[in-house]
């Protein structure tokens, strides 16, 4: 395992009454990397997600940062959901100024942090209109911006783009890379497509049917913007979907 | 912004179009002779009458100003107190369990209790004066307020919450930040069921035992058998209702902005 490592995942294990859902997980994952995960459906991605930030107790096992236990209080976490989750009440700046104000940043770090984020994000226009005013596709961004505003020692992010159209998807995508690299975030990202996976992350890992383990890790060592459609691409892509296979 | 102002003239013009037809067919089936005058007056009457009373105390003892005024203060203290006590009350329900399980059994059995059958006992205790009927208007908007708040609260996404709680947020800025706003289009329900609530009970209050307001003048018009005036009463209650429901909803708009 690498002592170095940002988040250390040890022995994580959940049951449900008598559901083991996922058994025993470890792996570690460097400052600044990007893992995407994937796993047949219903192998407990979401559960899973859910376990690292948090939101669920562990059945046995644990999440530690920078060797501490993992704590939404103490550490900056932040998640990105699968459904749609800008605050309706709030206007995009304070959408982005929302999570930065709960963990009590100095007011010109925050509005710097923010001014940024709206910059990078191309929201700056739009900082004062509610989500509703905006589109599907805006709103996620605002989503993003938040999580990324947090400077978090670890954003996790849920199929954030499963509604998106492909052109919208491939927009939002480099719009993550282009955020992960400039803030040097951690990032796990899970998601169901094999494509989304090779064409973000850094390494992919493979989950297996339930009780759920790590069945294998991949790393994917391509240049960014990566090319879909280059031999290594779809190389990759098609042996991550022939690992996910249970069938 | 050019459509915007037609649209507006045409939901007015439309507006007065169905009142008109409304007093048209009323004036009509009073030509007629299918309702009689005996028992109703017609349109032309009731402004009459409505005209004469703004500066008449006869028959019944006031003129409508001082009848308004007295049903109009009376309504708002209710109203108001219910609002102040109540959604706070509903909103903490919502989100504190501890909170929800003392309260919860009481409020139950208040609840489904008529705000009028509340008036014999409120009468034994307090007699027939301003208290008594500002207390049998708290009860009929309470309700309302509590059940609305809580409602919003317990309605809250629970995405929202999630993501405020792998921020790190802690319950008093989860319950501020996230529940309250959330609840809020669900607690301007709330307050516009118990304004309407308020007025329909103290109306029925006024009927049962006071010495002036507008149920008080509606009660005297059927003891006189005057049907205008019974009329102006309804149409007063009605009109303050519909301006009180405008105003409200220009409250909502400012204070949740983003709603659509």
């Amino acid at each position: 395992m690498d002592t170095k490592a940002k988040v250390r995942v040890r022995n994580l294990t959940k049951k449900f009454g008598d559901l083991l859902v996922l058994d025993d997980i470890s792996f570690d994952i460097k400052k600044g990397e990007f893992v995407c995960i994937v796993g047949p459906t219903g192998c407990g991605k979401t559960t899973f997600l859910n376990l690292l930030v948090k939101l669920l107790e562990p059945t046995s096992g644990n999440i530690f940062i920078d060797g501490e236990e993992a704590d939404p209080k103490k550490h900056n976490l932040s998640f990105v959901f699968q459904e749609q989750s800008a605050f309706p009440w709030l206007t995009v700046e304070q959408n982005i100024r929302f999570g930065q104000e709960t963990k009590k940043r100095p007011k010109h770090e925050t509005d710097n942090v923010t001014e940024y984020i709206l910059d990078m994000l191309g929201l700056k226009e739009y900082r004062d209109r509610y989500p509703h005013e905006l589109s599907a596709s805006m709103e996620q961004r605002i989503v993003i911006g938040r999580s990324f505003a947090m400077k978090p020692d670890l954003l996790l992010m849920d199929e954030p783009y499963g509604q998106m159209d492909l052109k919208l998807r491939y927009y939002l995508e480099d719009e993550v890379i282009k955020l992960q690299t400039a803030t040097k975030s951690t990032v796990i990202f899970i998601t169901h497509n094999i494509e989304e996976a090779v064409y973000l992350a850094d390494r992919c890992l493979i989950l297996s049917q339930k009780p759920t383990t790590v069945k294998e890790e991949v790393k994917i060592d391509l240049p960014h913007p990566r090319d879909v459609a280059s031999k290594k691409f779809i190389e990759l892509r098609e042996y991550i979907t022939e690992q996910i296979k249970w069938w | 912004m050019k459509s915007g102002k037609k649209k507006l003239i045409r939901k007015i013009l439309l507006g007065c179009v169905g009142v008109g037809i409304f007093l048209g067919v009323w004036q009509l089936l009073m030509s007629m002779g299918v309702i009689s005058e005996r028992t109703m007056s017609t349109p032309g009457q009731v402004l009459e009458t409505f005209i004469y009373k703004l500066r008449s105390a006869d028959p019944d003892g006031a003129t409508l100003q001082e009848h308004f005024l007295s049903s109009f203060k009376l309504a708002m203290i209710g109203f108001i107190t219910a609002m102040v006590i109540g959604i706070p009350m509903g909103l903490v329900m919502g989100y504190f369990k501890a909170a929800r399980l003392l309260l919860n059994p009481m409020f139950e059995v208040i609840r489904p209790i008529p705000p009028i059958a509340w008036i014999p006992i409120v009468i034994l205790f307090l007699g027939i004066g301003m208290p008594a009927k500002v207390f049998i208007v708290f009860v009929a908007a309470f309700v309302p307020c509590v059940i609305n708040s809580y409602t919003g609260v317990k309605l809250t996404n629970p995405v929202y919450i999630n993501v405020a709680k792998t921020m790190g947020a802690g319950h008093f800025r989860i319950f501020t930040k996230i529940c309250i706003p959330s609840a809020i289009p669900m607690v301007f329900t709330g307050i516009r069921l118990s304004l309407g609530a308020s007025w329909s009970t103290l109306v029925a209050a006024e009927m049962l035992a006071s010495t002036n307001g507008l149920g008080y003048m509606i009660q005297m018009g059927r003891t006189i058998i005057r049907p205008d005036i019974i009329v102006v009463g309804m149409l007063v209650i009605g009109c303050t209702g519909a301006l009180l429901s405008f105003v409200l909803g220009r409250i909502e708009r400012h204070i949740a902005p983003w709603r659509k």
